[in-house]
């Protein structure tokens, strides 16, 4: 059975879960972080796993993760772009699904990020455009490549470290309730930038927390929700975009500005037909303290030169008009390598009700990533209710 | 010689190391659209037009953005801080880079400081990175 459209609410997340533990998991294997949530995620979903025909997965093929799992699916999707796959993995899937080209789609994520237990070499070859031009100059981590343009990103809008720390400060404060997060403690601008250096302009707490950890998601047609055990908590594809541009971050079209975050947020809003206004929370890809920065003015919520302020005032902390990284976000939560996964999931807890940290009354989210270090964007808007 | 990753040449990027390891600093040109372009491509990314030829360039530029890294990699034998930074270049193009040859702090590094190209020795290979143009008038 085909459905009208991708968007609008005709696709849902009927299941979603994380790992059991997320964290240092030395005695588990990546690919088994992936098959760990995939099962919690099938039973959340209370579907049963004959119905799967449909698999995607980013980093591992989605041969190995079908087969791990026992299923012989008849539509496979290995996008790879980063930590924002999974955000067009659902979209793909949701294409897929109002095609006819799946019933029932299985997306599934895991990284042994902290403790490296069977995970295939990440060595890029010499002879790429990035083991040419950017891996001699020391650009070999996140860290050290995805941090390059900030300086130039923080001066054309006069902002200073200290704006950095802000964001810092204001997604710490989700995170001390939550015990699953990795970085707890109460900090301040100035504890924030005491923290050891790691790449000026940035000190460790600016940059993510890395850990071992997985999420999957099951996503099918809103009609075949419906008749799920988990129908009251299936969560609604709005709309959605996606988009690349350069393979090395030297390349950016405009280093004060990303066009995958403008353009596949436009699209995000106009597919779903809603306005900034009718958001209730974000989740924006936070690897770094400037990517929410950039998240925030490229996806149209301030204007440029008004995150900072916004940061600063409180709008995106508990009891602001924005909540945003509700969980910790990757600077406190968790970040496996590739966080999308992390961002959708929290979003599906708190459309659910189901957050450690509950916002009231969220109707709709939106969640956007980043991946490859300003390689790729993705955007979702996300609805507990059919549109 | 200076210690790290070597970069691997393939044949459409080759006329670039071969520029450098000749202490020049070559970047394509597409001749139907006028302009410089980088990374090297067999065509111009705007036009695919393959009416594109390598061009020595001034090697000058500024700065346009950086970061300096105090945890550099094992495989550069070293744990004095790298300044990894996208150099903005006099031809229009942006390559990233390593600021050599000054004291890596933030005051000695305010962008759009004017750079100037050298070339150094890694494996088989000349890496092009920048030094601030006043050193050398100094």
């Amino acid at each position: 059975m085909t459905t009208q459209s991708m968007h609008g609410g005709n696709i849902a997340i009927v299941g979603a879960s994380e790992t059991d533990q997320i964290g240092k998991l030395p005695n588990t294997s990546m690919i088994h972080l992936h098959t760990n949530a995939a099962r919690r995620a099938i039973a959340d979903a209370g579907i049963d796993k004959s119905e799967i025909d449909g698999v995607a997965t980013a980093g591992p093929t989605a041969i190995e993760v079908a087969d791990m799992l026992g299923i012989r699916p008849r539509w496979v999707d290995g996008t790879m772009i980063g930590g924002c796959s999974f955000m067009a993995l659902v979209r793909h899937a949701a294409a897929a699904i109002s095609a006819g080209a799946a019933n029932v789609v299985l997306v599934t994520h895991g990284e042994s990020g902290r403790s490296h237990v069977g995970v295939p070499g990440y060595g890029r070859a010499a002879s790429s455009i990035s083991g040419q031009f950017e891996a001699p100059y020391g650009a070999l981590a996140p860290y050290s490549s995805f941090t390059t343009p900030v300086l130039a990103f923080l001066k054309s809008r006069g902002f200073t470290r200290e704006d950095l720390a802000e964001v810092v400060v204001a997604q710490r404060q989700w995170a001390i309730p939550n015990e699953r997060a990795q970085r707890r403690d109460p900090i301040d601008v100035e504890g924030v930038l005491a923290t050891p250096p790691i790449a000026y302009p940035f000190t460790r707490d600016m940059c993510c927390v890395v850990t071992d950890a997985g999420g999957a998601l099951v996503v099918t047609s809103a009609e075949r929700a419906k008749d799920l055990p988990s129908a009251d908590r299936a969560v609604y594809l709005l709309g959605s975009g996606e988009g690349t541009e350069s393979v090395i971050v030297s390349q950016m079209d405009d280093l004060e500005t990303f066009g995958p975050f403008r353009r596949g947020a436009k699209e995000a809003f106009e597919t779903a037909g809603v306005t900034h206004a009718d958001i209730d929370h974000v989740m924006f890809y936070d690897a770094f303290a400037h990517l929410p920065m950039y998240m925030l003015e490229d996806t149209g919520f301030v204007g440029k030169g008004e995150s900072a302020a916004f940061f600063k005032e409180g709008h995106t902390r508990p009891g602001g008009d924005l909540p945003m990284n509700t969980q910790g976000g990757g600077l406190s939560y968790t970040h496996s390598g590739m966080y999308g996964m992390f961002a959708i999931q929290e979003a599906v807890r708190q459309l659910r009700g189901e957050a450690v940290v509950q916002v009231p009354d969220v109707t709709t989210s939106f969640v956007q990533g980043v991946g490859m270090m300003f390689g790729a964007g993705g955007s979702l808007v996300l609805s507990n209710q059919r549109g | 010689m200076s210690e790290g990753p070597v970069p691997e040449p393939t044949p459409e990027t080759l006329p670039f190391w071969e520029g450098t390891a000749a202490g020049e600093l070559r970047i394509q040109r597409c001749n139907a659209c006028e302009k410089f372009y980088f990374y090297p491509r067999p065509y111009c990314p705007t036009c695919l037009s393959e009416d594109v030829e390598w061009r020595p360039v001034s090697g000058r530029g500024s700065l346009a953005s950086y970061n300096i890294n105090y945890r550099p990699f094992p495989a550069f034998k070293t744990d004095q801080p790298q300044v990894i930074a996208l150099v903005q270049l006099d031809e229009g193009v942006r390559l990233m880079s390593n600021i050599v040859g000054v004291e890596p702090t933030p005051e000695n590094l305010p962008l759009g400081l004017r750079l100037k190209v050298g070339f150094e020795p890694r494996g088989d290979q000349f890496l092009p990175v920048f030094t601030p143009e006043t050193t050398e008038a100094e």
